[in-house]
């Protein structure tokens, strides 16, 4: 393994010589992120290499209006709400859903059938399902809304966030301070599109876009692959993860994507708006749709005072330069989502990185 | 800690909140000498003679689950403790919180399991209480015990003792108990793969004590949080660093998987039969050899060392050999394991 390591890093070196300068490759995913950590490759890469931190974490990216909704439905009593666990200790203005949880109607699922077995087991209430994620959840609440349609389910209601990968890769790289030479693309989120949907990336900005899974070889490999291609010059959207991400991705899973939802401009935390990026419920589907149903809508907010997450997961500055990163905000007492998501760059940060220890 | 906190469930999962909420709320109201040292049994002197004292509750949920049950791993959980601690455990009580509606039969087959763990052990259950609550004031059955064990002769174990240079052991493969009960609670379907290592390790603890006496600085199950959890109890007592080899860290691949998948750190996972040794440099591998000799050290491996460079951290070197810390787990992601 040890010689595979090497040949990459050699590689990863002929780039960065080429160049002149450090390259800088953004892992869009928040599990690439926590795999980088844990395998403590960021303290072993030659330093001709940097990995930023990209907007690949669904917690991280959401909006802090919605989330302020989310907590606003939480306050009633008639409503279950229904969440995967990284959002639940995302603080909003007022508390976070962790702080709220001994009224006993917060319940973390791990799917989102279980929301649909929650709407089920409790007719007398209205469950709210936070439906965040990219590509890879969003399949998953499509079927659970053509479920409940055809069930007659009439107390399940979807507050759909849900996000595109591509547009958002796009308008970092139409960002002109962005330092982006290349993408290490999703692994899990590229199952469902495949590596071909990285190709107008490609095309437009001339950025090698390579899948690659999660274990650390794969990761320094799909990086040598990356470096290969821009000592070569020639950029390209593949897949080195080969045994799962096939060029065309799943059709049914975009499919069912495609005939639940719309894509409509939506906004990002960090980002702000872009053009058709976020998924929401389509006119057919409406009598499930929460926005419509709780006659709510969220109102894109500033971030938190002093809060950098937005230029975190824009791969603008790396955690510790902000500056409440590692003071008052902490995993136990988090300011920001990239502290309180376990694939948030903050919290891999914290969490892995070598530092001072704080008393 | 303020005066409108509330409990959360991250404060009973053996992190940080379950750290604060000790030292903030109960030791600054209860605390003494005894209890400020935060070691797994105090160790009390009756006329001439040392014992070891030592209590827990147990709440898992499931009741049962592959490897044991909640009245085995209530008798081996105290045990444990009471070994870790230098002593040879000898009498148990056992109180019960039995919800209304509770099968006997459940409660039977949870007691003789607790029996035969007792039998299995020496150790005699000499007292006890049953309480009964409504429904849905309790889950099922909770389950407390408390034991008392005699502190052996040869035993000289505390933090204090432990220098740079001594070897960390660990007794087996890490993340088996708390794996088998997640994945049996997400319905996972390696479940079935996977066993519990509940159980005792009384018998690793009493050897490696009497062949190696003073050499045996330090030994802690390492229970809520893992292995994390527990190395960094101790860098926080020493200010001295721990060094691990992840290539050296025995790990069942199922667990590993099923951990990966779910998204957890293998190192943050409980185990419920296993210990980790601080051993003197110049007898690790004689403990290692002694570990490896008990029915329950088969996997022993030496993980690491104590280390004196810079900051008091725990290190892991991973297998391409990059380095992270380690930090004390936040808690959260393992409520009811035990």
């Amino acid at each position: 393994m040890l010689d595979r390591i090497n040949i990459a890093y050699s590689q990863i070196d002929k780039a960065h010589k080429l160049l002149g300068r450090r390259i800088n490759v953004m892992e869009v995913c928040g599990t690439h992120t926590v795999s980088v950590f844990r395998a403590g490759l960021r303290e072993a890469f030659p330093k001709g290499l940097k990995l930023l931190s990209g907007p690949g974490c669904p917690v991280c990216v959401t909006d802090q209006g919605y989330i302020d909704v989310v907590l606003s439905l939480a306050e009633r009593d008639d409503c279950l709400i229904a969440t995967y666990g990284d959002m639940i200790r995302v603080p909003g203005r007022k508390g976070s859903l962790e702080r709220k949880a001994d009224r006993g109607n917060i319940k973390i699922i791990l799917s989102a059938q279980d929301a649909l077995n929650l709407a089920k087991q409790n007719p007398g209430k209205k469950v709210l399902f936070v439906a965040v994620g990219f590509e890879t959840t969003a399949p998953a609440t499509a079927i659970v809304v053509n479920e409940a349609m055809q069930q007659g389910i009439k107390n399940l209601f979807i507050f759909s966030n849900h996000k595109l990968v591509v547009p958002a890769m796009q308008a970092l790289l139409l960002d002109k301070n962005n330092k982006i030479d290349a993408f290490l693309c999703p692994g899990h989120v590229s199952v469902i599109i495949g590596s071909d949907a990285y190709k107008p990336v490609v095309e437009q900005f001339k950025k090698p876009c390579v899948v690659a899974g999660f274990e650390p070889m794969q990761i320094i490999e799909a990086l040598a692959e990356i470096c290969r291609q821009i000592v070569d010059g020639k950029p390209q959207a593949c897949s080195l993860y080969s045994a799962v991400v096939t060029g065309a991705g799943n059709k049914t899973a975009q499919k069912i994507i495609e005939e639940t939802f719309d894509a409509v401009d939506g906004y990002w935390r960090g980002l702000g708006q872009i053009n058709k990026s976020t998924l929401k419920l389509k006119e057919k589907f409406s009598s499930l749709d929460a926005e419509k149903h709780f006659k709510v809508e969220f109102i894109p907010q500033e971030d938190i005072t002093g809060c950098r997450c937005g230029q975190v997961l824009c791969g603008l500055i790396d955690p510790p330069e902000c500056g409440l990163f590692a003071k008052s905000c902490t995993p136990d007492t988090p300011v920001g989502p990239c502290m309180v998501s376990s694939e948030g760059a903050c919290a891999a940060w914290f969490k892995y990185a070598r530092r001072k220890r704080q008393k | 800690m303020s005066a409108n906190d509330k409990i959360l469930l991250a404060h009973g999962g053996g992190g940080r909140l379950t750290d604060e909420l000790i030292r903030n709320v109960i030791l600054s109201t209860l605390g003494n000498y005894s209890l400020n040292k935060l070691t797994d049994s105090a160790e009390i002197k009756i006329g001439q003679t040392n014992v070891c004292f030592t209590t827990d509750s147990f709440v898992v949920k499931p009741l049962f689950f592959n490897g044991g049950d909640i009245g085995k791993l209530a008798v081996c959980g105290t045990i444990n403790d009471l070994a870790v601690s230098g002593s040879k455990p000898l009498v148990l009580s056992l109180s019960l919180i039995l919800e209304e509606g509770l099968e006997i039969e459940v409660l039977r087959k949870v007691l003789h399991s607790a029996a035969r763990a007792a039998k299995e052990e020496n150790v005699e259950i000499v007292c006890g209480d049953t309480k009964v609550v409504e429904a849905g004031s309790a889950d099922k059955l909770f389950i407390n015990t408390s034991g008392i064990g005699l502190k052996l002769l040869k035993a000289d174990i505390g933090f204090e003792r432990i220098a740079a240079g001594d070897k960390i052991i660990v007794s087996g493969t890490i993340g088996d108990h708390g794996m088998t009960i997640m994945s049996h609670r997400e319905g996972m379907k390696f479940e079935s793969e996977m066993k519990s290592d509940c159980g005792s390790v009384a018998q690793i603890c009493a050897n490696v004590i009497d062949a190696l006496g003073e050499d045996i600085k330090f030994m802690r199950d390492p229970t809520r949080g893992g292995l994390a959890a527990t190395l960094n109890e101790i860098v926080n007592q020493i200010e001295l660093g721990i060094e691990i080899q992840e290539s050296q860290i025995p790990v069942n691949p199922t667990v590993k998987a099923a951990a990966d998948m779910l998204g957890f750190d293998i190192l943050e996972i409980a185990n419920e039969g296993k210990v980790v040794i601080v051993v003197s440099a110049q007898k690790a591998q004689k403990c290692l050899e002694i570990c490896k000799q008990c029915e329950k050290g088969k996997e022993a491996a030496t993980i690491g060392q104590v280390v004196k460079n810079g900051e008091p951290l725990v290190e892991l070197v991973t297998k391409i050999k990059g380095r992270r810390i380690v930090q004390m787990p936040y808690g959260r992601e393992l409520p009811r394991i035990c």
